[in-house]
């Protein structure tokens, strides 16, 4: 097991200096010029060029890769230049901000879609597949920031039951202490159920945003997968050999019908993570998403290195998470490096 | 078997996952936060400071709003009634701030530090804290020392401590902004001995400590500042440079979405926003649920600008053409929803004031007219370009004006630059066609036209405008200024705006609004050259 991981870590190198490569490249060929973004609107073109010297943007290209790489061997990202900080630090912060959201949102999502597929598979053709069809057309077709903004509409607008969309914690919260950057998990930790609460209800809107958007990929792929299942061999002995249907459906079929899911599960996981700029931004939520958009629009180039590096090392490391998942559900996947 | 049992384990784990949701608490104030509600103004905007310390490289225009609200300078100005009563900045009186006496001499001025006044960290503010920070801001390069040029405040020899309270400051040589410069938000004064403590030799001004730290004695501090989420300042109950301010706590937060922040003050719960589209504010101040105001950018204009050097543009009469072609009112209703001045339209010269109006029209068979003559009967292609960091105001401003450019043969096609690539390519200075906003913080016409219009060709002169009888007339405001000539002042001011209009390198549509909605409950708002709030003031309540 740990060679198998080790062997899989070590393929992944090759891609990580490529990905280090090529955004430095990417970064350099954007338009828009970092200087005179940040000498402000009224600098004269010696005010731009002393910006330049100062963020060290009028050496060569490959004399500031050298200095990005030799950084970043000792663990340093650089530091953003529109808010100031870090890049380590602001990823390590907002890391956790976009995986709490995304993991609750995806949680979610498969409490819904993963019983929805399943009833629609079984009961192929009822009302129930189509209520499926219809969730996962109208959740893929919802743009996210509209979901998001009607939701913000309806429950925090209209009817006031719903905290103001202000990001993690309301405006006189503190965070609970940093454990794991999960405010849910920090709160319950530390047994403060008022602050969980309080995170709870920020988190929720958001939450189920995303899981809207999510719903239908997760929902679709379980009832093909489980209809698949259904007309196997296997399945009809386990009938004809009269076993119960719901030790049949779960036991035997769900368990067999995992696979397509959980890698599904995975590549939405990965794209969440990125993708829900969206649901940042309507939410104000403090997220990596953000973060890396704003990042961009100023040519701020840390930041998005440091953005498409941790999504890459992440890339790799839920592939490597699911692979493995692969081997404890069904023990004659090999994991092969 | 152990390898079975390890998957069915994991399988058995997995489904009995509970679900535990809790009902969402509704309030976002729980009743025990009331009290330190009354005392705590909530501000939403769109986006946060980069950096703290306006001397720092490439601090935003957010960073502004905490150094003036952080930090002290010498002066400042008084208030004076606005338009619409608004309380407005007056640019001619000064009110003493760190120090309590001004004496203006023939050559220099001389300030005398206020007894009593102490940096946050209890340091009292000395001359040399107060040189130190003049010699940091003429000497870091980039912005700061470009401001403090603007004023003729240029090497460090110009400032002299004369004795522990007392500081002077030495004139270069005459110029009227000298003074109005130390009042702008760049002359902060900073705790020389703590910044010093904390400078390294790569970084002998500590530009990296006061980014993030505040090193001042003014009215509040920074007490909690998270990137791109909020900042969080608290009242300086130490503060000797004015009256305590009402307020003790303020918490500014970064909402992205204008949708919400506009529900956030409808709900009540936010108490201040800025940056909300027109079209929320003109609706806003419909509704009458809530305070807006509206303050005209002093010293600023939107405008459409033509590169003269190039064909069609560097025909008089084509720029004509187009001045004659714009859909001025429809601009004003469609775009601004009314929140902006009309600079258009004039009847009667010009006075000797910025901004004021042109005389020119929506006047298509003029327009056609002037075309023929130009030698373009049957039009011409071009692009016209604007900055999509002001998309809200500058998309709609565009398809009216291609639109009705499209009447007198002009074909043009609508190139949107990304915020980070605005100036890049204004400064490149080939746009053919483009719409643009300057405003100055220094309120002098000549200070304006000096950057857009004077043949020094300084990044804001977008057409690269020549004219050797322009370039006198706006020397020649500005020498009169400087030795108070009034008389010829005023005639070259109006020498030039009268120039301007009928050369009409760029034609100026309007003078946009800075806009800021409160709660009821809210007063004490101020309008400032640099357009951003002055907590000092505010009381709620």
């Amino acid at each position: 097991m740990l060679r198998t991981i080790g062997k899989r870590i070590a393929t992944a190198i090759p891609s990580l200096i490529g990905v280090i490569v090529v955004t430095f490249l990417l970064t350099r060929v954007l338009p828009g010029d970092t200087a005179s973004f940040f000498a402000g609107p009224a600098a004269t073109p010696q005010a731009i060029e002393e910006v330049r010297k100062q963020l060290g943007l009028d050496r060569s290209q490959p004399e500031q890769f050298v200095s990005y790489v030799s950084h970043l061997v000792r663990g340093d990202l650089g530091t953003s230049l529109t808010t100031g900080r870090p890049v380590v630090t602001e990823l390590a912060t907002r890391l956790p901000a976009s995986a709490e959201l995304t993991l609750l949102g995806l949680f979610i999502a498969l409490l819904i879609a993963v019983p929805l597929g399943i009833i629609a598979a079984v009961r192929q053709g009822s009302w129930i597949d189509h209520l499926c069809r219809i969730v996962a057309t109208a959740g893929v077709s919802l743009p996210v920031f509209f979901t998001g903004l009607v939701f913000v509409y309806v429950f925090y607008f209209i009817l006031g039951i719903s905290p103001a969309p202000l990001g993690r914690l309301d405006v006189f919260a503190s965070p609970p202490p940093d454990i794991t950057g999960f405010y849910l998990i920090d709160a319950l930790i530390a047994r403060d159920f008022e602050t969980f609460r309080a995170a709870l209800a920020q988190i929720t809107l958001p939450a189920v945003t995303l899981a809207v958007f999510s719903l239908a990929p997760i929902a679709r792929i379980t009832r093909a997968s489980m209809l698949a299942v259904l007309s196997s061999e296997f399945i009809r002995t386990a009938r004809a050999s009269g076993l119960k249907p719901s030790t049949v459906v779960m036991t035997y079929a769900f368990r067999n019908a995992m696979l397509p899911v959980i890698t599904t599960l995975g590549m939405v996981f990965s794209f969440l993570l990125g993708a829900n700029v969206l649901v940042e931004k309507v939410f104000a939520w403090p997220g990596i998403g953000s973060y890396a958009v704003e990042a961009l629009i100023a040519s701020d180039f840390a930041p998005v290195q440091g953005f498409v590096l941790t999504m890459a090392v992440l890339y790799v490391l839920i592939n490597l998470g699911i692979d493995l998942l692969y081997g404890i559900i069904d023990p004659r996947v090999k994991v092969e490096a | 078997m152990a390898r079975h049992l390890d998957r069915r384990g994991f399988l058995k784990s997995t489904a009995a996952t509970a679900l535990a949701t809790g009902v969402a608490a509704p309030a976002v104030w729980s009743p025990a936060k009331a009290q330190s509600r009354q005392e705590t103004l909530l501000v939403v905007s769109e986006s946060g400071p980069n950096n703290i310390d306006i001397h720092g490289v490439g601090t935003n225009v957010p960073g502004y709003e905490v150094s003036w609200n952080c930090y002290d300078r010498l002066i400042s100005h008084e208030m004076k009634s606005g338009p619409g009563g608004v309380p407005y900045y007056d640019r001619d009186k000064f009110k003493p701030e760190l120090a309590d006496d001004m004496n203006i001499g023939d050559m220099s001025v001389t300030f005398r530090l206020r007894k009593g006044a102490k940096f946050h960290d209890g340091t009292p503010v000395t001359a040399k804290d107060v040189k130190w920070s003049l010699d940091r801001a003429v000497t870091v390069g980039g912005f700061p020392t470009f401001q403090m040029k603007a004023g003729s405040l240029e090497k460090p020899e110009q400032f002299v401590v004369v004795d522990d309270n007392t500081v002077r400051v030495d004139f270069l040589r005459k110029d009227k902004l000298t003074v109005p410069d130390l009042a702008v938000i760049v002359p902060a004064i900073y705790n020389s001995e703590l910044v010093k403590k904390n400078a390294t030799p790569d970084d002998p001004w500590g530009l990296n400590y006061t980014k993030q730290n505040i090193a001042g004695s003014g009215a509040y501090k920074v007490s909690r500042w998270t990137p791109g989420t909020e900042v969080v300042l608290d009242r300086n109950d130490d503060w000797a440079s004015g009256p305590l301010p009402k307020i003790k706590r303020v918490i500014w937060r970064m909402v992205p979405s204008a949708g919400n922040r506009r529900a956030l003050l409808e709900r009540g719960d936010a108490d201040v926003s800025y940056e909300l589209p027109n079209k929320d504010f003109a609706e806003l101040k419909d509704s009458g649920k809530l305070s807006v105001v509206s303050t005209p950018f002093s010293n600023g204009c939107q405008y459409l600008g033509m590169n003269v050097t190039k064909p069609p543009f560097d025909n008089l009469k084509v720029r004509q053409a187009v001045a004659y072609a714009i859909p001025y009112q429809k601009i004003m209703d469609a775009v601004l929803y009314g929140l902006g001045t009309p600079l258009f339209g004039a009847t009667t010269p010009p006075p000797a004031a910025w901004p004021v109006a042109h005389s020119y029209n929506l006047d298509l068979a003029k327009a056609r007219q002037l075309m023929s003559e130009a030698g373009y009967p049957s039009g011409f292609e071009t692009t016209l370009s604007f900055d999509l960091g002001f998309a809200v105001v500058n998309e709609p401003l565009c398809v009216l004006i291609q639109e009705s450019l499209a009447q007198i043969g002009i074909k043009t096609i609508i190139n949107k630059v990304t915020g980070a690539n605005w100036r890049t390519e204004l400064n490149k200075k080939v746009m053919p066609l483009y719409t643009n906003v300057f405003s100055g913080w220094l309120d002098y016409p000549e200070y304006f036209f000096f950057w857009c219009y004077h043949g020094s060709n300084s990044v804001f002169n977008t057409m690269s405008y020549q004219s050797p009888q322009m370039d006198a007339l706006i020397d020649g405001a500005r020498t009169a200024a400087a030795n108070g000539d009034t008389a010829a002042y005023e005639k070259d001011v109006k020498g030039f705006l009268d120039l301007a209009f009928t050369d009409i390198p760029r034609i100026p549509l309007f003078q946009p609004y800075s806009n800021v909605a409160m709660q009821k409950n809210i007063s004490g708002y101020q309008y400032w050259f640099h357009r951003r709030l002055d907590y000092r003031t505010f009381v709620k309540g």
